[in-house]
């Protein structure tokens, strides 16, 4: 498979503008900016198929096609490199190795919506990616890419590399924005969306970091090319994450569509020092987890992992053996989603700490005996009564794994204390 | 003790805004150069930013505290986070930090008293494949061992 999104990262100085060009780097921006209109942009997206690789999965052309075309007020294009999910680092591989496949890909989003200010918000903690971007950004600025009357254009484009400070929750796309107007990371009611009611209340597009960095390939091979890559309906190809009890850990670019066992096996080496498999996490920390037996038949496409009733989502593959405790793992991310709550909805605010002190208890050995129904409960009332999707995040995993592996928590009841030695 | 931002930060600051749409935008780029100014956002801190930026100090007391990477208490010169989250705790991030709990005599929370160190456990930092990981001040350091941990908490004086 040829590939389009690590096309450049194992290649020496791959961040610097000297060997992104010489690896045909900033052809298609040109081409867009001096030669498309937005609207024909705008339909070669679509027509491609890419859909939102940040966990959603919505398609990109349409997401563009919601903005006002009419509307006064500036437009607002944000790139999102705030990538927090747990099994999750493929973006940070991108930003830190291909940067300039970010900002080409940004500045093509931009021309789609015709925005003339575009940030790139980073997740704080990578500084290092940071200046990779901000280097990035200067030698596209000093090369014309970026700036007043691009390329003759008339066209007018600023970009500006924007660092978080420490939020998993500004991920989401609303939240990012609150950050970026300079409050908290709250996240607001949709509708409206930010398509018409974004940053400051005008127009605005988040792109996810690899959804931006496939544009230059798509629209330099055109639509066709990427849509005959993938399924009926998950095009292209797909970064993974994978992480946990693997031979080999990393960042792997796959067709859509992909069987997740023989990617587990044969690409990534299989579960390490003869040990069984336990469980799978396909879609980052946020989603259920699958046992063994339910990742048989799976292909790493949207609508496959979600027949298996679990989510694609950022793609973060976590993998169990059979030495993990499963109550110890369900704890440990009802941490993570206690931790990362930011506390507007009472449901998530309180639910998330509940859950999480209940699991410890159980862990501990302090368990008792109505836990699992209460635990099941609590996530039933924060899913779907929440203003943005983290409730359900932190709701879904929890019940997942009570449910696929109710013996082991059962256990730890009767038992009162760990039943899993490790 | 005043606060109050250096002529360099000062035109940093005005650099800052200069970039930005709109001011509120400068919010966090503001409060970081701060922190790096005054080491931590303490009120007096909170308060100096709040007029530059025109905003109410209980305004901008909510966002410094809404974030892990803004501290309103001081920290050590090394501010040592690793991981916990289930890659990190999977690959063994809990004998990390208690090896460095006994190293330093310090748990996660506390500064040492010759404020060399602070250990903090944070959230997933993006870094799952290369399990266990911790963040010291800008700095990654993956694939840990306790011999590797212990040679990088001896080169930090």
């Amino acid at each position: 498979m040829e590939k389009i999104l690590l096309r450049n990262v194992d290649v020496p100085d791959s961040h610097t503008l000297a060997t992104y060009t010489s690896r045909g780097g900033y052809r298609s921006w040109p081409e867009v900016v001096q030669n498309m209109k937005p609207e024909q942009l705008i339909e070669v997206v679509k027509a491609s198929g890419l859909r939102g690789r940040g966990g959603a999965g919505f398609p990109t052309g349409m997401k563009w096609s919601f903005v006002p075309k009419d509307s006064p007020k500036p437009k607002y294009l944000v790139c999102n490199a705030d990538e927090s999910e747990p099994g999750t680092f493929k973006d940070r591989l991108l930003i830190e190795k291909d940067p300039h496949a970010i900002v080409e890909g940004t500045l093509i989003s931009a021309y789609a919506i015709q925005s003339h200010t575009a940030f790139i918000y980073i997740r704080g903690e990578l500084v290092f990616g940071t200046a990779r971007l901000e280097r990035a950004v200067e030698e596209a600025y000093q090369a014309g890419y970026i700036g007043k009357n691009i390329f003759g254009s008339g066209y007018n484009l600023d970009l500006i590399v924007h660092r978080g400070a420490g939020a998993y929750i500004c991920g989401e796309e609303t939240a990012l924005l609150s950050s970026l107007e300079g409050s908290r990371g709250w996240p607001k009611m949709k509708p409206p969306f930010p398509a018409t009611h974004g940053l400051f209340g005008c127009p605005t597009v988040v792109n996810n970091v690899e959804t931006l960095a496939a544009l230059p390939w798509i629209i330099a091979h055109g639509p066709a090319a990427y849509a005959a890559i993938g399924t009926e309906k998950s095009k292209g190809t797909k970064l993974f994450s994978v992480s946990g009890h693997i031979a080999k850990p990393g960042v792997y670019e796959l067709e859509m569509g992909y069987p997740l066992k023989k990617f587990l096996d044969e690409d990534c080496g299989g579960v390490p020092n003869g040990k069984k498999l336990k469980g799978v996490i396909p879609g980052g920390g946020s989603m259920p987890v699958l046992r063994p037996e339910e990742i048989e038949k799976v292909n790493l496409d949207y609508e496959s992992v979600q027949a298996a009733g679990s989510l694609l989502g950022s793609g973060g593959v976590i993998v169990m053996d059979e030495t993990t405790c499963m109550v110890r793992a369900a704890w440990n991310l009802a941490r993570f989603f206690a931790h990362e709550s930011c506390g507007q909805c009472s449901p998530c605010r309180e639910g998330c700490h509940w859950m999480e002190k209940i699991f410890h208890r159980i862990e501990h050995g302090n368990g008792e005996k109505n836990d699992l129904d209460l635990i099941l409960n609590i996530s039933g009332n924060i899913m779907g009564n929440t203003i943005c999707p983290f409730g359900d995040a932190a709701a879904m995993p929890a019940a997942a794994f009570i449910k696929k592996y109710r013996d082991e928590f059962d256990a730890h009841i009767a038992e009162k204390k760990c039943t899993v030695a490790n | 003790m005043s606060v109050e931002f250096s002529p360099e930060a000062l035109k940093k600051f005005e650099e800052t805004l200069a970039r930005y749409p709109k001011k509120e935008a400068a919010m966090l780029p503001v409060l970081y150069l701060a922190q790096q100014e005054f080491g931590h956002l303490g009120p007096e801190a909170i308060e100096y930013v709040a007029k530059l930026m025109g905003q109410a100090p209980a305004r901008v007391h909510g966002v410094v505290s809404f974030y892990t990477m803004l501290n309103m208490k001081p920290i050590g010169r090394h501010h040592i986070q690793v991981c916990r989250t289930l890659s990190c705790a999977l690959g063994g991030a809990e004998k990390i930090t208690a090896f460095i709990k006994q190293k330093i005599g310090i748990e996660p929370g506390q500064t040492t008293a010759d404020g060399r160190f602070t250990l903090s456990e944070v959230e997933c930092l993006a870094s799952c494949g290369t399990a266990p990981m911790m963040q010291i001040n800008d700095d990654y350091y993956e694939n840990l061992n306790e011999e590797k941990v212990a040679a990088i908490l001896e080169k930090l004086t």
